[in-house]
């Protein structure tokens, strides 16, 4: 049940990345983006990290996707026109693809060894409590450096929002 | 697990069911208030007082035509309502409705699922139910459709966060983020619900305000302000499609009341306990219906009431004489309850359209950021500073 819902969703997911590269309308590519995002949270929740699949819909597909889809609503972005294509990409595209997924393989076969397959709820570390609890002891500076960071990003967006008073 | 998979479908189409009821007699029901506010009947010519109504609504809005404009953005103009609808129909499977009852030698909750993360669970269902609106404004390639759903995920986004930071205040107090829990932890009297054991008064009018906008209900239906927008993000859609709008914001509306109820005003629980007579209150209140239905019926103002109201009057009787029934009892006086706090909040979200004129749309992002977003926070620093002395 786990292994086939997992094949599900990563499919999904994989085919909405792929979705959003191809398609030229910002729209239709945003669209697809919240489905990886979507899926992205099923996966964490079939590993059992309930706290961070609420978190990645709520933040990911749903507050900043939804910025991403009013920004374009906004500016009332058209379709990107398809250029001509240069010819050493259409010669050397599907070869270099496909020796970076070589590489990445490799790497990831080189990194795990055999033997440490993921196992399906044998994480149970994934609760709200044991996520605050890990933010708040084993995490702490880190977690504190990046609410500056947030801080220092939005006093940003405010000074550049700032209107000029003259 | 086979039971489990049987019990689980017959609750999952029990409360769908009361659910599609609930939503078309919604519609009824805030018809005949506004009516009755505004000193007029409302329906009256469909069955006795306008009762099939929504009937005829429903197959009015199945039998149209169903339009496809031409110059719409296709997939994304047909997928919009179903987002819209089932993302507001989801939440539902959280919501709980009463406690662990046991109905032929099986013991299971009165509640779809319960999600140890139920909370952030219907936060983040309804956050992406802005989508639905969003890309209907978007796909239906209209100027009104396209500012409607600009202002309607402007005003979602501005008005979650105020909702969120209310929501969080209760969670301190109960210190858990299960709904099944948090109803629990109320568990007593009145003096145990958040709203007053918490003294959450300030993050429950927040929360309810919050959720009024979230909802896109006056005075916050900036979206679909018929005398700028014509109808906002719905203007091009017909038939089946234009109702699902209406049922996602039917739904919305009864998910933020039944959060409200399991939030801030203690889920089934009675607001005294049972030993002191709380078990007799829905049968005293049906029961006073009921004479009174029959009373109007011996004096009947019209030749059908003769028939009609004394027959209503027997029906509200028989439904009293249930809620004394020891069997029922169990699970029939904590849904009466659930049922009786999340329709006063329906009725307030129906009062409040029949009274407050609309806001203008500066006036509301500016509500959102500068009064309700401030006080949300200072609440939860209050009510976190407290929980942390206390405990």
């Amino acid at each position: 049940m786990d292994v086939i819902l997992f094949l599900i969703f990563a499919a999904i997911a994989v085919v909405a990345a792929i979705n959003v590269v191809v398609q030229t309308h910002p729209i239709s590519s945003a669209v697809s983006l919240i489905g990886v995002m979507g899926s992205l949270a099923v996966l964490y929740l079939l590993l059992g990290a309930e706290f961070i699949a609420a978190a990645q819909v709520i933040v990911y597909a749903g507050a900043v996707m939804v910025l991403f889809v009013f920004v374009i609503m906004l500016l009332n972005a058209g379709a990107e026109a398809r250029v001509g294509r240069s010819f050493v990409a259409s010669l050397l595209g599907a070869p270099v693809l496909i020796a970076l997924l070589a590489v990445l393989a490799w790497v990831v076969e080189r990194i795990y060894p055999r033997g440490t397959t993921v196992h399906f709820g044998g994480f149970t570390g994934g609760s709200a409590q044991a996520v605050g609890r890990a933010l708040f002891t084993t995490y702490l500076l880190p977690f504190e450096i990046t609410s500056i960071l947030v801080l220092i990003a939005i006093i940003g967006a405010v000074v550049l929002a700032r209107k000029e008073i003259d | 697990m086979d039971s489990f998979i049987v019990i689980s479908l017959i609750k999952i189409v029990l409360v769908f069911a009361v659910l599609m009821t609930t939503l078309a007699y919604l519609q009824w029901v805030e018809r005949k208030v506004i009516a009755h506010i505004q000193v007029r009947p409302g329906p009256y010519r469909v069955g006795p007082h306008g009762l099939l109504q929504p009937l005829a609504d429903v197959i009015k809005l199945i039998t149209k035509e169903d339009l496809l404009p031409h110059y719409v953005n296709r997939p994304l103009y047909v997928a919009a309502p179903f987002i819209a609808v089932t993302m507001s129909l989801l939440s539902i499977s959280v919501i709980p409705f009463g406690p662990t009852i046991e109905v032929a030698g099986y013991k299971t909750s009165m509640q779809l699922t319960d999600l140890n993360i139920g909370v952030l669970f219907v936060l983040a269902v309804s956050s992406m139910g802005v989508y639905g609106i969003a890309l209907a404004g978007w796909s239906s390639n209209n100027k009104y459709s396209l500012l409607g759903g600009l202002r309607s995920s402007a005003q979602m986004i501005s008005y979650e966060l105020p909702l969120s930071m209310a929501i969080a205040s209760p969670l301190l107090i109960s210190n858990t983020l299960s709904l099944r829990d948090l109803v629990g932890t109320q568990a007593g009297n009145l003096w145990h619900w958040n709203l007053f054991h918490g003294w959450q008064y300030v993050s429950f009018i927040v929360f309810l305000i919050a959720g009024f906008a979230e909802t896109n209900r006056v005075p916050f239906d900036l979206p679909e302000a018929e005398n700028e927008l014509v109808a906002g993000f719905h203007t091009e859609y017909s038939s089946m499609k234009f109702a699902s709008f209406f049922m996602a914001e039917y739904a919305n509306m009864i998910t933020v009341s039944c959060m409200a109820v399991v939030l801030f005003l203690g889920g089934w629980v009675a607001p005294w306990p049972a030993e002191y007579g709380s078990r007799f209150v829905p049968v005293i209140v049906f029961a006073a219906a009921g004479l009174i239905a029959l009373y109007h019926g011996a004096h009947a103002a019209r030749k059908r009431d003769m028939y009609s109201l004394p027959v209503v009057g027997v029906c509200f009787l028989i439904t009293a004489a249930i809620f004394l029934l020891p069997m029922v009892q169990a699970w029939l006086l904590p849904l009466f309850w659930f049922l009786a706090k999340t329709g006063a909040i329906l009725f307030a979200f129906i009062w409040v359209r029949g009274t407050l004129p609309r806001f203008r749309y500066d006036q509301l992002m500016g509500f959102a950021w500068k009064t309700l977003f401030p006080v949300a926070v200072a609440n939860l620093l209050v009510t976190g500073l407290v929980v942390a002395l206390v405990s």
